[in-house]
């Protein structure tokens, strides 16, 4: 079974086609890179991917779960089970302290506070975020909220994850740090991870490059 | 450069001093083609049957060959397009060459720069997967073999961006087209 598969996926915003007729599958412990200019639909994908929008034709098949008749709680459902999202803008709750912020999808699933929050000082420890617990976000530099987005699309131990520009406000070791570990930690246990970036060093990491140019694939290659 | 004088051939048929200026004109900020060096490499070609001689021109100056690419010529420069540079080390100047000469001739642009893109990726891959050895001087040369990786990609991705759309692409003309033109 596909970790995640998109066949024939097209989406628009009002009248902007932002993709068009894009299938994606991606196998278990598969890297694969999703580039392109900006504005190609990288993110777009991304999101249709993990079901956070609704692919307006065409298919989404996440873990198994065919996207098209599963209602809103469902999908969360299944993204908080076996999905990690790290989005292009960091996006941390903000009232939230970065350690609940990383604990937050293990609350969510029902994990007693107590171990829910070791779990995610460990992942705020790996990810090299050296900052008190009690931070806000709004307390936090660009770089440091991309930290911590990625130890809490970490936390859960995702089957897949879904990095939108993930080093994008980081310097050149800590983003490799980074990528590092996110891959790693991920196709180690079996799971997949999506990049989506523009910078070659990120694709590079990838089994295959997936190309966008104005919402479609333009070219597809294995690099492994 | 035995190529890049095939592709400067496959436009039409030139002399030594055309394609001389071709080659300028094709790298602005390159060193200037010796002439020299056209006519050795004329010669070496129509002795390899990549090129044949198919009038000598007076036009009122000094007697000149013109030259024009065989069937055989074709071929070579087709080959020579259809690899990519290597992706490491005196690869750069290749890459330049390739991709000028493939914009020039028209010769599936797309489908050489993504070869291209996919070669370059690969080896940084490769590299990046086999950390060097721990001493500073390793990592600073490998670093510079990554950087430069990364500057012919971005470099490819301008040109794919400067890329006629494929319908515009200008077909090669035959060999029969070429040398009665
Ligand atoms: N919420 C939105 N409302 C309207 N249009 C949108 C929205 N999000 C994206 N778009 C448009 O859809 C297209 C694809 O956007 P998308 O964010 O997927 O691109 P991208 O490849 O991620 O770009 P970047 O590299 O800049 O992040 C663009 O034309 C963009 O303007
Ligand atoms: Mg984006």
């Amino acid at each position: 079974m596909s970790t995640v598969e998109l066949s024939g996926v097209s989406h628009a915003y009002g009248r902007t086609q932002a993709l068009r007729d894009v299938s994606l599958t991606v196998a278990p412990g598969e890297v694969v890179a999703v580039t392109g200019p900006s504005g190609c639909g990288k993110s777009t994908l991304l999101l249709l991917a993990a079901g956070v929008l609704r692919a307006q034709s065409g298919r989404v098949v996440l873990t198994g779960t065919d996207l098209a008749g599963a209602d809103e709680a469902a999908r969360a459902r299944i993204r908080r089970r076996s999905v990690g999202i790290v989005l292009q803008f960091g996006q941390l709750v903000p009232d939230l302290p970065v350690l609940d912020n990383v604990a937050l999808p293990l609350l969510l699933e029902g994990h007693a506070p107590r171990e829910a929050r070791a779990a995610a000082a460990g992942w705020l420890d790996r990810v090299g975020l050296d900052v008190p617990p009690t931070t806000l976000p709004s307390e936090l530099s660009g770089g440091q909220a991309q930290l911590a987005a990625a130890a809490r699309a970490l936390v859960t131990g995702p089957l897949l994850v879904l990095a939108d520009e993930p080093t994008a406000s980081l310097d050149t070791a800590t983003g490799r740090q980074l990528l590092d570990l996110l891959v790693t930690s991920t196709t180690a246990a079996g799971g997949s991870v999506v990049l989506v970036s523009h910078d070659n060093a990120v694709a590079a990491r990838a089994d295959r490059e997936v190309r966008l140019r104005a919402g479609s694939v333009v070219h597809e290659v294995a690099l492994s | 450069m035995t190529e890049l004088h095939l592709a400067l051939l496959a436009g039409a048929p030139r002399h030594g001093y055309d394609i001389k200026h071709e080659h300028d004109a094709w790298f602005p900020d390159s060193r200037p083609l010796a002439f020299g060096q056209v006519y050795a490499t004329l010669a070496r070609l129509q002795r390899d049957g990549l090129a044949q001689v198919v009038e000598t021109r007076t036009d009122g100056g000094p007697e000149r060959t013109v030259y024009a690419l065989t069937e055989e010529g074709e071929r070579r420069l087709r080959a020579w397009l259809a690899e990519p540079a290597a992706a490491a080390g005196s690869g750069a100047d290749e890459i330049v060459r390739k991709t000028i000469a493939a914009l020039h001739t028209g010769i599936d642009v797309r489908g050489f720069v993504s070869r291209q893109r996919a070669s370059h990726l690969r080896r940084m891959r490769e590299l990046q997967r086999n950390p060097p050895g721990a001493g500073a001087a390793e990592q600073l040369v490998r670093e510079h073999v990554i950087a430069h990786l990364d500057a012919d990609l971005r470099w490819l991705e301008l040109a794919t961006e400067l890329l006629p759309s494929s319908g515009q692409q200008q077909p090669l003309r035959t060999a029969t087209e070429r040398n009665n033109p």
